[in-house]
């Protein structure tokens, strides 16, 4: 599935400092299409600011999320990277006292027009999230619950089936899809929370730090998957872990908390750049493990 | 001057092992209660079946103690106690779990502060006070209106019903409040990361989660209503008969007990007897039922 | 109502029908606003129900006499009397067995078997109905122990009623004090008494007492054990608390409340303005002890 091309870069020059602290794997053909496609963009955020109450989390954000790629979010905890992936579905209008501003839009839509229903726009946006929740029914249950309430007419069986395939867990739960979810071992449950958010056929998948409550096993399976569900879907996922981003995104979005306590964007780009010839000094200090 | 520390850890230590069987005798009178509980309810009612044969107390169908000729089948008894507690759940069992949904799921600590005290106040008011309200409210104002003064008296199965079902209300709202409220935040939000509605949510998330609870919270409340007393003394009447009609006046365990003690049967008597006899089939109803409620929340628990 | 049409032609085999399913979930949200106003409702019109019957009759001659054959003479100063005492004589009784219990429970008995089956036990007999503990305290204390029909032996019924409660009351109170505050004693060299008196015991104390007081109220509204037990509903003296008969406020209301006449449904009526009236001063003191017993209290 990937070429591994040895790239020399982050050994170039002996004993230059401005190398990066981890070596990256280059896929040849990701660097081809960089350069050669213009990526449409599925969501963007326009000067989007979050808070909670009276306490700004999130300040002045402008990104924008490619088509059918996968970006990575990356920074020190507590920067808001949760808080911004979670404007993306909607999810933080279940806090009380959570409020945007400026204008995020999906599909060239403003997501929080007034007619928008946040729960029409989380079947076209899913989620994965950090610790898996299955509900405490079957498999089965589990993958056909979203298709069942959004009034899915086809033939379940088959949906259930071919979500479960996607998601790499079929040939592990193919006898068991009477059991219980929650039997499961955690890389499991994961990637059967993987499966039954792409049943309802969104078309982005949101991930939430989703692999920082795994083994390194099920970890390197889930990325897998991703690269695989690129494909079809787009993906952001939130990441605490530098070497996944670099590892498996397209694009990467570096974050850091001000001195005012909000969270930023402070450079956003092409992922071997970012972590090759990062523009700013805080980006290439994070990246290079000096702070974190 | 070596040897002072010794005695003073001698002391401590029979001072302590002194205390702790006292507290152990606090303890132990629970124990001792228990025991008793059985003991008194036993013997009473083997003296009592030296009289009356088990099989007519327990298949009979007619009560008469205080009128001849007598009879003692106490199901005209459970009947009436049944009837009364199956209204009581039809009432309490609805609006205590949307009264729980409420608290639970849509409330705002705003709300909350406004809603608990008014089922706080209705768990503290003294029973007496809701068989008044029964007897002089619900009766006149409500019942006969509606249902029409020839169809049903002052004193009804209905009457005890609707009266028992808000006392017990309560009970369920809190307890089915609380199994709620551990359904861990990271279920719901998996479901509403799929499109799903709030009540949705609620529906086939949290009420599944929580059901366990919810269950047990049915049968305790289904337990304090067969031994509930003073509520239905005074709005379900003296007639014990087994019926099924919630129109008529019936008469419960619970009341036939205070009519024996209040009046002026001779304590030896074989009426007096029986007092006994229902107070123990009393008791194994609502210790089974009590012991159902706990092995349901072991068996069933979902497990987060 | 969706942000943008369907995309994909898998897209159309969904038909999210969001309209109908918000609706459902508005109905369901309006039936539980309606339970609470309906059980809200209800206490209104009971409490507008007992004042208007009982306010005409309540005055200070009702409160200082006795009852009477006559509803215009009736007082409740016997029943009140018996009750203030039978509540006095359960707090004091039930306080120190309680507590006692509870602190062996919570801190003496560690998570054994044994520990596991008397909380058990404890839990069993707070479920059981008050009658029976009538029942019980007929035989033991009125028979057995030849108490007779005293308030003695009332209170002590009442007493093993409500000792349950107040054990699982006191037991959550305790649990409450964190770890830190006994290895703080133990360090210090502390026997386990020492530690529990000194320490645990006053940071649990809030608790303890705001349990003690709300039983105190459970046991004054209790009618029905008392009744079995022999308390009489129309007595015309202030009860003797050791050997006299005596009556208690919710059996005076059900003596009066059974009598056809109208106006003796208002006295019962203005009986239970009383005892809702003594309810309320007991919960209200629950919550300033509490609050005046806690601010000494910060973990």
């Amino acid at each position: 599935m990937t070429v591994e091309t040895p790239e020399a870069p982050a050994r170039d020059d002996a004993g230059d400092d401005r190398a990066p602290a981890i070596r990256i794997t280059a896929l040849s053909d990701r660097e081809i299409a960089a350069e050669t496609n213009a990526p449409e963009y599925v969501i963007e955020l326009q000067d989007v600011s979050c808070w909670y109450g009276s306490f700004r989390a999130v300040r002045n954000v402008d990104i924008c999320i490619a088509r059918q790629r996968i970006t990575a979010l990356i920074g020190p905890s507590g920067c808001g990277k949760s808080t911004l992936i979670r404007t993306m579905n909607r999810m933080n209008d279940l806090v009380p006292s959570y409020r945007n501003e400026g204008r995020i839009t999906f599909d060239g839509q403003d997501l929080f027009a007034r007619g928008v229903d946040p729960v029409a726009v989380r079947r076209r946006v899913g989620m994965v999230f950090q610790k898996p929740n299955p509900f405490p029914k079957s498999v089965y249950d589990n993958v056909a619950f979203g298709p069942r309430i959004n009034g899915y007419k086809g033939n379940m069986d088959e949906l259930v089936e071919r979500s479960l395939r996607r998601a790499a867990l079929w040939d592990d739960v193919k006898d068991k899809l009477k059991q219980s979810g929650m039997a499961l071992s955690g890389g499991q449950q994961q990637r059967l929370c993987i499966a039954r958010t792409i049943a309802v056929q969104p078309e982005v998948i949101l991930m939430d730090e989703p692999c920082s409550a795994l083994d390194p096993r099920s970890t390197l399976q889930i990325e897998e998957l991703m690269a695989e569900l690129k494909r079809d879907y787009t993906i952001v996922i939130v990441t605490h872990n530098m070497q996944q981003a670099a590892r498996a995104s397209d694009t990467t979005i570096f974050m850091t908390m001000g001195e005012d306590r909000a969270g930023y964007v402070v450079e956003e780009g092409n992922t071997i750049q970012i972590f090759t010839n990062p523009k700013h000094r805080l980006t290439e200090d994070y990246v290079s493990g000096r702070f974190g | 001057m070596t040897s002072a520390p010794i005695s003073l850890a001698h002391r401590r230590s029979i001072g302590e092992r002194i205390i702790e069987r006292l507290l152990f005798l606090a303890v132990a009178l629970g124990i001792v209660t228990t025991i008793g509980i059985i003991a008194v309810l036993a013997f009473q009612t083997v003296e009592f079946f030296l009289e009356v044969s088990p099989i007519d107390f327990f298949t009979g169908t007619r009560w008469s103690a205080l009128i001849k000729p007598q009879a003692f089948g106490v199901l005209a008894l459970v009947s009436g106690t049944l009837l009364v507690t199956a209204i009581a759940l039809v009432i309490a069992v609805p609006l205590g779990l949307l009264a729980a949904t409420l608290l639970a799921e849509y409330a705002t600590p705003r709300i909350r502060t406004l809603v608990k005290p008014i089922l706080e106040t209705i768990a503290g008011v003294p029973t007496i006070v809701l068989g008044f309200f029964g007897l002089n409210f619900i009766a006149p104002q409500i019942l006969r209106p509606l249902l029409g003064a020839d169809n049903i008296g002052t004193f009804s199965a209905l009457n005890g019903g609707i009266v028992v079902g808000f006392l017990i209300t309560p009970l369920i709202a809190s307890i089915s409040e609380d199994s709620m409220r551990a359904v861990p935040r990271g279920m719901r939000e998996g479901a509403y990361a799929m499109g799903a509605t709030k009540f949705e949510v609620i529906r086939k998330v949290v009420f599944p989660a929580a059901l366990s609870g919810i269950m047990a919270s049915i049968i305790l409340a289904m337990s304090r209503a067969i031994g509930e007393t003073m509520a239905v003394v005074l709005t379900v009447g003296t007639k014990p008969q087994f019926t099924f009609d919630p129109t008529q006046s019936i008469q419960t365990m619970t009341a036939f007990i205070v009519q024996i003690s209040i009046g002026e049967t001779a304590q030896g008597s074989l009426e007096f007897k029986s007092l006994f006899a229902v107070g123990a089939t009393l008791f194994v109803m609502t210790l089974g039922l009590n012991l159902l409620s706990g092995w349901v929340v072991r068996r069933f628990r979902t497990v987060y | 109502m969706a942000a943008a049409a369907p995309a994909a032609g898998a897209q159309s085999r969904f038909e999210p029908a969001l309209m109908r399913r918000k609706l459902t979930g508005t109905i369901f949200y309006g039936a539980c606003v309606a339970s609470i106003g309906l059980l809200l409702l209800a206490l209104m019109a009971l409490l507008a129900d007992v004042l208007v019957r009982g306010l005409p009759w309540l005055d200070i001659d009702f409160l200082t006499s006795m009852p009477s054959a006559r509803p215009a003479r009736a007082g409740i100063l016997s029943a009140l009397v018996g009750s203030l005492e039978i509540g006095l004589l359960v707090a004091v009784l039930a306080f120190p067995i309680g507590v006692a219990a509870a602190i062996y429970l919570g801190e003496y008995a560690s998570d054994s078997r044994l520990n596991r089956l008397l909380q058990t036990n404890i839990s069993n007999l707070a479920g059981v109905p008050s009658i029976i503990y009538g029942i019980l305290g007929l035989a033991v204390f009125v028979r057995l122990l030849k108490l007779g029909p005293t308030v003695l032996a009332g209170a002590l019924t009442l007493t093993l009623l409500i000792l349950p409660v107040v054990i699982i009351a006191s037991i959550e109170a305790l649990k409450a004090v964190p770890n830190a505050q006994r290895e703080g004693a133990y360090a210090l060299g502390a026997s386990r008494w020492q530690m529990v008196r000194q320490s645990v015991l006053p940071a649990a104390a809030p608790g303890i007492m705001t349990g003690i007081i709300l039983a105190m109220a459970r046991a004054i509204g209790e009618a029905a054990p008392l009744i079995i037990i022999g308390a009489f509903t129309f007595v015309q003296f202030v009860p003797n608390p050791i050997s006299g008969q005596y009556t208690v406020l919710p059996i005076q209301i059900y003596g009066w409340a059974v009598r056809p006449q109208d106006d003796f449904q208002g006295v019962s009526a203005a009986a239970i303005i009383v005892i809702l009236a003594l309810m309320l001063i007991l919960n209200a003191l629950a919550i300033i002890v509490r609050i005046r017993l806690s601010r000494h209290i910060q973990w």
